[in-house]
């Protein structure tokens, strides 16, 4: 019965315990103290300490712990409280398994001192059993760590999302839409959103979608801009699309890529000359600096 | 012609397009199941226009069709089903080309609508009917 | 005869306002009087206001685009109007660009480009 033995070190030794699977943790490179202060690593050892031992306790009466059993219900909910904290200040996945698996050795050198045993059986049992526990805790762990990853690129996402489709007023009536990085169907839609709420809210009659910063232009991206266009003299305004390189020009027309109608610049600051002209606006620049 | 499975979510409304006004009606019931759910307005004028151009094809084509509108508030999600009992269009693939029409219309319903909307589908078998089936994210 | 759409004369402009009801029986009588009064009253330009429009599908499309032909015909320029961003969204995806019809921001706009054109 391996089980009561691993109860009674956890049970009895539990300060020398977290003293050493904190300096387990040192000597891995995992206290991470740029990030945690010796207070908050000593607080997150013993949130996940203590339900570990309540669960080993409570299995004392069985045969082997059994990673999928409810006892260990406190002991994932503190797992996902400190691995959440862990991950928000940027601890790799893998440090924080390792950050969990430090605990094996310091028990299982109690576990040789203490389990004496003629043949050995018991202590390779308890061994087996405390690491096919911990294992699974480990990888629970780096589940919960690369679901909050994936929440964190999520966010990330949506806030690029808005931060890449600004609409710029240069001018009465003049808006510029920069576009920057790639433009997927999803950013598509969103810089078609926010153009054409632009042209009601800053009373624009010349729209400037300025595609200098856009990495590449396929026949989708081709058309996206050629249905903004469209939508956008539909609202009564003008698209005018600048910044297109002469490779995206090349580009455009291998792909057969027809902008019919829609008039295109090789910069914004031609794009902005031109709604000049359009608008009957001249702007004067007089130099300041006499030389 | 199989009965579709009901969507899920729970029933919003059920219309009958006999006359044009019908159309107007129930394209209307639509919009309010969206409100109902807080849809963005791109959002509700998409679903709207897309179940406008397959109402109008109920009537014209099928010679009035059945409409059934359900609320998914879990998924965030609004299906509406619009049945008819006409001929039937003998060449699916093709009606849902762009351009495409039998009738006086552009025929670009079919394929547009598509186009609008999150989940479409359409089942149609000769002289007895066509169900479209279309649902769009509030 | 229902009233699916109201002709008024404007400044010698033509304002046409398409309700979001109007149907295929109403069409054909609202070319009927748009050619008509065009006619009659001798007007400059045509303007067809569809600001109050919470969707155009690809029926009221086709309208606009046979009023901006009657309009062309007679030769009174015609300008689409109030277009809200969405519909305009959905039109373009409906693959509905209207390209022989001329758009205007709002009517002052389309009246201004109507008198440059004199």
């Amino acid at each position: 019965m391996p089980v009561p033995h691993i109860h009674k070190i956890l049970d009895t030794q539990r300060d020398s315990l977290l003293r050493e699977w904190a300096s387990t943790q040192a000597e891995e490179g995992l206290i991470r103290k740029d990030l945690f202060t010796e207070a908050e690593a000593k607080a997150q050892i013993e949130t996940l300490y203590d339900p570990l031992a309540k669960g080993v306790a409570a299995s004392v009466d069985q045969d082997f712990l059994d990673p999928d059993d409810d006892v260990w219900e406190d002991l994932r909910a503190a797992l996902a409280e400190v691995t959440r904290e862990r991950t928000k200040r940027g601890v790799s996945t893998g440090d924080m398994a390792t950050f969990v698996l430090a605990l094996k050795y310091p028990l299982f050198e109690r576990l040789r001192a203490s389990v004496t045993d003629t043949n050995g059986t018991v202590l390779m049992e308890a061994i087996a059993q405390f690491t096919r526990l911990i294992d699974s805790v480990a990888l629970y762990c780096t589940e919960i760590c690369i679901a909050e990853r994936d929440k964190i690129i999520q966010r990330q996402h949506d806030e690029m999302m808005e931060l890449a489709t600004p609409v710029v007023e240069l001018w009465d009536r003049i808006v510029a839409v920069p576009l920057v990085g790639t433009l997927d169907s999803m950013r598509a839609q969103e810089v078609m959103e926010s153009t054409l709420s632009a042209i009601v809210e800053k009373k624009a009659d010349i729209v400037i979608i300025d595609i200098t910063g856009v990495m590449t232009v396929d026949t989708q991206v081709a058309q996206h801009l050629i249905r903004t266009a469209a939508a956008v003299r539909l609202m009564g305004a003008e698209a005018i699309i600048s910044g297109i390189s002469p490779r995206i020009a090349q580009t455009m027309v291998q792909l057969g890529v027809d902008t019919g109608e829609i008039r295109t610049r090789g910069s914004l600051r031609m794009a902005l000359a031109d709604a000049f002209r359009q608008l009957d606006t001249d702007v004067v620049i007089r130099s300041v600096r006499g030389n | 012609m199989k009965t579709l499975s009901p969507p899920p979510g729970k029933p919003f409304d059920r219309l009958v397009i006999a006359v044009e006004a019908d159309v107007f009606r129930s394209r209307q019931a639509v919009g309010r199941a969206m409100d109902r759910l807080g849809a963005r307005v791109i959002r509700r004028t998409r679903l709207v226009t897309a179940v406008s151009e397959i109402f109008r094809n109920g009537l014209v084509y099928g010679g009035g069709a059945e409409v059934v509108i359900t609320l998914d508030e879990a998924d965030r999600m609004v299906w509406v089903d619009c049945t008819d009992q006409g001929p039937g269009i003998a060449d699916l693939e093709l009606a849902m080309k762009d351009g495409y029409t039998t009738g006086k219309g552009l025929g670009r319903g079919l394929g547009g609508a598509k186009r609008l909307v999150e989940h479409f589908e359409i089942h149609s078998v000769l002289g007895e009917g066509t169900q479209v089936r279309l649902a769009g994210r509030a | 005869m229902s009233q699916s759409a109201g002709l008024y004369l404007v400044d010698e402009i033509m304002l046409v306002a398409i309700d979001e009801d109007i149907n295929d029986s109403d069409i054909v009588d609202l070319q009927d009087r748009l050619a008509q009064r065009v006619h009659d009253t001798g007007a400059r330009g045509i303007v067809i206001d569809v600001s109050a429009l919470e969707i155009v599908d690809t029926f009221v499309g086709r309208i606009i685009a046979q009023l901006a032909g009657i309009g062309t015909l007679l030769d009174s320029p015609t300008y689409l109007v109030g277009m809200r961003p969405a519909v305009a969204m959905t039109l373009v995806e409906l693959g509905m660009t209207l390209p022989t019809v001329r758009t205007a921001r709002n009517l002052q706009h389309a009246l201004e480009r109507l008198r440059a054109t004199q």
